[in-house]
Order: C-alpha cells, then structure tokens, then sequence
C-alpha cells in the first residue's frame, strides 16, 4: 500500500524522527492558516500518488498566507497524471546546509532488511551508488533482535560521516530501521534527510510503502493518521472486467479467481490457472502471434458458478470471439467444474460452446468426467500429451482463422 | 536415494483439522508417508484418517517419542509465523509451509531462526516436495493416484516458484522418460525458506540425481544466486530453466504483479530479459517452451 506524502510524514513523525513543523489542508483557507501558524515562506505541495508534481505545476512556493492560499486553490483543482490530489501539504521552505539520504528496504538475496545511507541526498540514490559508491553506506538488520544503534552508526559511517553530524543522522537511521519493521513496509525512504542552520536533522520528504499483506495488522495505526482504508490505492483505476471479477470472486470462498485487462487489447479472452501457468500461457499465446484479451488465474478449486462467472465476464468484454480455457496440470481444482462452468457461460449467453471455446486444455484430478462433458458439447479439448505451447497455438490458430 | 525425504521419513501437519489439510492428509498417506501427528489447538483427542490430533508440536512430539523429522504448517497467515517457531523449537527440522499471504517480516524471522537452530524452511506458498516412489509431504501432485501418473523416480531433480508447474514440467520428464530424483515447489514469495541455490548442495550430493530444471518468474534475484553458487562450487549439474512472464517486461505492464506475490519487479535486475541473459550467459539454457526440457536435459546428459 502507498502512502501520500503527508500520511509518510505523520508515520516518520511517530517514528520519533525530527520533522519540520508542517500542516495538511484540504482547503484554501486551511493552507492560508497553516502558513501562518509555520511564519515565514512556505512550500504547498499537492497529495497525489503520483510522481511529476514538480513538473505538472502541483508544487509552489508562497512568501506570505494569502498567497499560499491562492497556490492552493489552484493546486487542489489540478489533475496530476489522471489523479485528483486529497489535498495539499504546507510546508516552511527550510534553510538546508546538506540533504541526505535514508532508506530500509529488503533484502531479498540476504533476506534481511538493508539500511542505506548517503551523505549525498536529495538526488536518484542509484545515481550516486553507481557514480560514488563510497559515499553510500549499507548495512543489514537481524529479523529476530531488538534494532541496535550501532549498526545504524556502522552504516551511516560506512558513507564517511564523522563528528556531531554522525550521532544526529545515526538516529534518524535507527528510528527509519524501526519504522521499517513496526509497521511492515517494504520501502522506507527519506530522501532528503536536511541539515538546517542550527545544525539539527530533519526528514524533509519521506516515501513509505506498506506490504499488501500486513495491512490488516496495522488497521489502528493507519486510522488514526487519517488513512481511509476504502479507498482504493492501485496505479491505476480498475477496469470494469477487474471489479466484476473481484466481486465474483468475492460473493463465494471457494477456490479463487482473478482477472486484469489493463494492457490487453486483444480478441482472444483467457479463461487461465493457476499462477505459474498463466504467466506461461499468457508467454504461449503472445509468442504465437496471439493477442489476449486478458489475464486471468483460476486457483484453489472454484464452484461451477465461479469458473461460468469468469468465463461470462471475458467473452462479454468488447471484441472478444473466442475462449481458450488453459491450465497447467491440476491436482487440487478439478478438470469437470470448470468444464462446467465455462460450458453454461458459453450457453447463458447464447453461444455454442463448440464455436466459442477455442481449446479446453486442463489435465489432472477428475479430468475424465470433464472430457465426458466436453465431448457432448463437441468441445475441442486437449490432455496432457499436448503441450501449454501447443495448446495455446490451436486457440491462436482458431482465433486468427475466424477472423479472416 | 533423494533429497530431504527417505523412506522411513516422520511428519506432523500443523491445522490438520482444516478442509485443505485434510485432503492433503489423505493424499500423502496413500503416497505412504508416515504422518505421526496433527496439531489443531482445542482439538486434542480427534482423529484425522486415523491420524491423532495434539493441541500442541510438545504433545505430538510426546506421542511420537521423539521430534518427528518433519512439519506440514497449513493454518491461516496471522498464526503461522508462532505454529512454525513453535515445530523449530520443539526440535522438527524440515518445515514445509503451504500458506499463503504472510507478510514478509515473518517470513524473515522465520527463516532466520530455522538458520539459527539447524532446521530447514521450504516456502512459503509453496505445495511441498516429493520424491518419486519414496514420500510426499505436501499437496505436490494432488491425490496419490496424479501424483504417480506425473512423477516417476528418476534422473533429474526440480525446483519450481510455482507448485502446479512443477508438475507440468515433472509430468514431461516422466513422459520422456528421465523421471524426477526429487521435486521442491519452493514458494512464490519474495522472501523463502530455500532458495535455489540453498537447495543445490543437496542435489549435488545425491548420487540419483544427474541434473536440474529450474522454473522461475521475474521478480527477486534468485536466479543470480544460483548462477553465483554453480560457478563458487564447480557443479557437476547440468541445469535447464523456464522462464514465465516474459510478457511483463511490457511499459504498459510496468508496476503490476501477476501470479505470485514474488513476482513484483523492484529494480531492472528483476525483469525476465535481465534473468534470461544473465542464466544464458552463465550456461545455463533457458528453454521457450515446457515440452522441450526433456530434449534439453538429455543432450546436457549426453544422449
């Protein structure tokens, strides 16, 4: 799950981590009262989940309330890359003397969690690996132990920090290291960490991203930062086809089934399983020319109802002629359900399964009784002895010669 | 011979008394596996196909007189980090977990303490592992009667991020007749128990085995650790990999994740053309399309 820039800023602050003084406001004259409890000049960022603010005219430097106030007005009614912003962010606009950077990620290889720290903030951290690696600290953190300072000190003195500054950015990297593990995020960034003036540190913009799976144990945390778990966060909106399947899938617990459209264009609906085998088959019907309609996964042994909801809701989708109902071999979903249900799809909605199912290819448990079914609709179908590859041909050949 | 499994190999399931842990129950004690134990807390006293059910792994290891060799831990996410910590403690040295959508700091920790105390972690979000002819702990392969007409003992050992992959690609090594020494569905998360690199010490010291087929998906750098680990060690191996999900290298596919939770792409090393070339470049072939690994592995193997 992402977070707006103002929600990482409040988790950052929990965190104990020193921040500016900064407000969020959700209207012009909220922003104009934020200005003027922080005084002086002001930055009003908008809050989307998006990149390119900067660019896109979302971030606005203001000297006095009222203007911050015009900025926001104009930035709260501006569209960023299709998405609307919840509001906008004041903050001062600080006296920096250096940035830094800050983040704890995963480590998959060492899996582990990995401190980074860099005296060079403020810029593309791979940048900086690549062109000064000695100016990027690293370290790793145990799963099972307490977080200790020290190896926050290590990896911030691995960058070549020294003096005063080395206990201040110390404890903002142990405070992110903490954060990282408190609250499951798989990318904690704070880039820039700033020096200001009076030589204190402060985290200026953070980056924070949730595990999907971990959501639910933080439910608390993320209501009292304002976070409205209602909302969807995905990069894009879902398709009609995504919602309809989701809700498919969610009105009965048997089995599993999943479907995204968003960058297909093609004619030929995927009716697919399980999660290795749609990504081959997806590869299979790509590489032979095919064009999927779809994606789809069909796991964990579905009702009859759920594999007709699935294949109903590809073949209604616009320019979709033919079904290529596919899996690897099975041994938990069986080969008669789902036979079933793409068979009633095909006939609810007046097609003849024969024409519409390109090729029936799932082998495994029960898959006699799903041939039997099959046979008497005169389905073309496919056991084991045929490949996913050739499988996936026959459908592609099917679909190309019927559009001839 | 085989990996991790022999004949006379011990097992509990932990949430034995859940719908899917029954069926793999059943499934795995017509392969003949030797099930000693399941544990459902509250539930002490039931039978499950006349396996007896403990309220807790000390119990079950009572019963059994000895930590058994194994754990199957199928119980939903939130409580399977405390029942896999609790088979590690109670001396169980191989723990397949079969449970999805467990956030990834408790499969670290996990992991770490089975690095800690000796023992071994195959997923999760895995179906298991199995050895041709000698045992099968997990739903790998499906009901005993499949999992034979799909694995036949034999030369080359499989490891796959997906659990019904494997048997696709199991099934077309039985088909041609090289079978399989053992097979691991190892997980397809982003952070695991065993990796493939993990598991290649011990195929490499298992006489059967004579080479490996991989399955993998982007995301994670797995494959590059293997690559590392076979060029660290001087394998004898011949190793042959699939690659699915070349698809996801599209622009418009970019952020998105499809089948696994592993297969999320976190940096250009991730995507399917990056591991394709480095695997390649390492001499190890990664084959278009399933049907062809036989071929494949027979001309490594020399005919």
């Amino acid at each position: 799950m992402r977070f707006y820039e103002f929600e990482s800023r409040r988790l950052v602050e929990r965190a104990g981590i020193p921040v500016t003084k900064y407000g969020f406001a959700k209207t012009a004259d909220e922003a104009r009262a934020a200005a003027a409890e922080i005084g002086g000049p002001v930055v009003v960022k908008s809050q989307v989940l998006t990149g390119g603010r900067m660019k896109a005219g979302g971030v606005k430097f203001a000297d006095t309330p009222g203007e911050a106030a015009e900025h926001a007005e104009a930035i709260l009614g501006l569209e960023i890359n299709g998405h609307m912003p919840v509001g906008v962010l004041v903050d001062p606009k600080a006296e920096v003397e250096q940035e830094y950077y800050a983040a704890v990620l995963w480590d998959g290889r060492a899996k582990r969690p990995m401190m980074l720290f860099s005296d060079m903030g403020g810029i593309d951290i791979e940048q900086v690996a690549e062109e000064h690696p000695d100016h990027v600290g690293r370290g790793h953190i145990s799963n099972l132990h307490p977080i200790a300072d020290f190896r926050a000190k290590e990896t911030v003195a691995r960058c070549g920090m020294t003096g005063s500054e080395l206990g201040r950015a110390t404890r903002v990297l142990a405070g992110l290291a903490r954060l990282q593990r408190d609250y499951d995020m798989t990318l904690a960034e704070i880039n820039p960490v700033a020096r200001l003036a009076d030589g204190s540190f402060v985290a200026l913009d953070a980056h924070m991203e949730m595990e999907d799976e971990a959501v639910g144990r933080h439910r608390k945390v993320l209501e009292s930062i304002g976070v409205d778990l209602s909302e969807p966060r995905e990069d894009y909106e879902p398709s009609e086809f995504e919602r309809n399947v989701k809700a498919i899938d969610s009105a009965d617990h048997r089995g599993v089934i999943q479907g995204k459209d968003h960058g297909f264009h093609g004619n030929l609906g995927l009716v697919i399983g399980a999660g290795g085998g749609s990504l081959t088959l997806t590869d299979a019907v790509r590489s032979q020319g095919g064009k999927p309609a779809n994606y789809a996964e069909i796991g964990g042994n579905p009702s009859v109802a759920k594999s007709k909801g699935l294949a109903m809701e590809v073949l209604k989708k616009d320019g979709v002629e033919k079904i290529a109902v596919m899996m690897s071999i099975v041994s938990n979903t069986r080969v008669d359900i789902v036979a079933r249900g793409v068979i009633k799809a095909c006939l609810e909605l007046g097609k003849d399964p024969a024409e519409t199912i390109a090729i029936f290819r799932i082998p495994g448990a029960w898959e006699e009784e799903g041939y039997k079914i099959l046979d008497k609709y005169g389905v073309e179908y496919a056991d084991r002895t045929t490949s996913m590859w050739d499988a996936a041909g026959t459908a592609v050949a099917k679909i190309q010669g019927g559009a001839q | 011979m085989s990996i991790l499994l022999n004949e006379d190999f011990t097992f509990i399931v932990q949430g034995i008394t859940g719908r899917e842990a029954v069926n793999l129950t059943r499934e795995c004690l017509d392969y003949g596996a030797k099930i000693v134990g399941g544990v459902t807390p509250g539930r002490k006293g039931r039978e499950v196909h006349g396996v007896p059910v403990f309220d807790t792994v000390e119990q079950a290891v009572e019963h059994h007189g000895s930590p058994p060799d194994g754990a199957v831990a199928t119980v939903p996410p939130a409580f399977t980090k405390d029942a896999v910590m609790e088979a590690i403690e109670n001396g169980i040295k191989l723990i397949v977990i079969v449970t999805e959508r467990i956030p990834r700091r408790d499969v670290a920790e996990m992991v770490e303490l089975a690095n800690e105390r000796g023992a071994r972690i195959i997923g999760p979000n895995c179906l298991g592992l199995i050895s041709p002819g000698v045992a099968k702990m997990g739903g790998i392969g499906g009901p005993a009667k499949d999992a034979r007409k799909a694995y036949e003992p034999g030369r080359v050992g499989v490891m796959s991020r997906s659990g019904g992959m494997t048997t696709e690609i199991s099934s077309s090594l039985t088909a041609a007749g090289l079978g399989v020494s053992t097979a691991v569905s190892i997980g397809g998360d982003a952070i695991i128990g065993s990796t493939y690199a993990e598991l290649m010490p011990l195929f490499e010291a298992d006489e059967q085995t004579e080479a490996i087929v991989i399955y993998t998906e982007p995301g994670g750098r797995m494959e590059a650790e293997l690559v590392d680990w076979r060029e660290a060690n001087d394998s004898r191996l011949p190793i042959v990999a699939f690659m699915a999900g070349k698809f996801m290298d599209d622009e418009e596919m970019q952020g998105m994740s499809f089948g696994h939770a592993g297969t999320i792409v976190e940096g250009k090393e991730d995507s399917a053309t990056e591991k394709i070339a480095r695997l390649e470049a390492a001499g190890i072939p990664v084959v278009e399309r399933i049907h062809e690994i036989p071929d494949v592995v027979k001309e490594k193997l020399g005919g």
